[in-house]
């Protein structure tokens, strides 16, 4: 097995043991985190899958990471506004320090 | 029962593991031949690094959704009720207020020069907004925020350049006979480096925001 085949099938390995972790996990946090390591093994198998030197991989997988970025950002706001008790909340949004 | 069912999971998990890897490490079947045709267009594109041409010409259109995509966050955090600041933060210290004052310009001559490098090797937009909001976000733990009320009045203005620019040159290369986002091969180096300028400012502005969250920018003093 030649090492480029070896990390797509690490790769592999990697979104199912986030799978398990995704579906296993109770709190939303580990969640998130369970999903942005399942689409880093998505880039791993993308990358390590594609020819030596294959340029047209590598900007998919640069795409996918900022895509990832923003995704994980936008969950982790819906996170902490989930985290927040509701009683804690500024009524119209005048909580300023 | 529990204990059933995760043992059901897990030899499910593992099933899927192997054929997945089956599937990848399985022969490609013969397609066409992707690294030649970009290296033989290459001369084309503007730049000379493959996967910056790939990026910003050949499948410009991902780039574009790309950055609408951060738009779309960005709009999506925004639109969250704003939480309350967080109580008791520590006063900075003079260490990190020093390490920042020494490494903010670093940061931001570094971020210019990856954008720059981007047209020859490895870098680009995308490298040179992460390293350049990674030096906004060390200026708001440094304490040093006065850039936040600028970017409390030009958020979205400041946030979609990047996507306006791109649009501008799409229309402009489709106005004038071609297709969209067929950059005309004399111009292409320069539209690229400008589209990427635009999308780099976009980019940092637009992690920076996601980064302090809901609400913050307005609920912080000037």
């Amino acid at each position: 097995m030649t090492g480029q085949a070896l990390y797509a099938v690490l790769g592999c390995a990697l979104f199912c043991l986030a799978f398990h972790a995704l579906v296993v996990a109770a709190h939303p946090l580990r969640r998130l985190l369970a999903v942005n390591v399942m689409g880093s093994s998505v880039f791993l198998v993308l990358v390590a899958g594609a020819a030596p030197g294959d340029p047209l991989p590598q900007a998919l997988v640069i795409t996918g990471i900022v895509v990832a970025v923003a995704a994980t950002a936008l969950g982790l706001n819906l996170l902490l506004r989930l985290a927040v008790p509701a009683d804690d909340d500024p009524a119209d949004g005048q909580g300023g320090s | 029962m529990k204990r059933l069912a995760s043992a059901a999971l897990a030899v499910m998990l593992a099933g899927l593991a192997v054929v997945l890897a089956w599937t990848v490490t399985r022969p490609v079947a013969p397609g066409r031949d992707v690294p030649a045709l970009i290296a033989g267009s290459l001369d084309a594109s503007g730049v000379s690094h493959p996967v910056t041409a790939v990026l910003l010409n050949f499948r410009g259109y991902d780039t574009l959704l790309e950055l609408v995509v951060l738009l779309i966050a960005l709009a999506g955090v925004r639109c969250l009720a704003p939480l309350p600041p967080p109580r008791g933060s520590a006063p900075v210290g003079g260490v990190l207020r020093e390490l920042a004052s020494l490494l903010l310009p670093v940061l931001v001559l570094v971020a210019v020069y990856l954008l720059w490098a981007g047209a020859t090797r490895p870098g680009g937009a995308f490298q040179g907004g992460a390293l350049l909001a990674a030096a906004g976000i060390l200026a708001l733990l440094a304490g040093r925020d006065r850039f936040l009320w600028r970017l409390e009045h030009l958020l979205w203005p400041l946030a979609g350049l990047g996507v306006a620019v791109f649009l501008a040159v799409a229309a402009g290369t489709l106005s004038a006979g071609g297709v969209l986002l067929g950059l005309p091969p004399a111009h292409a180096g320069t539209l690229i480096l400008v589209i990427e300028g635009f999308a780099l400012l976009s980019i940092a502005v637009t992690l920076v925001a996601l980064f302090l969250g809901t609400g913050e920018l307005e609920d912080r003093e000037p």
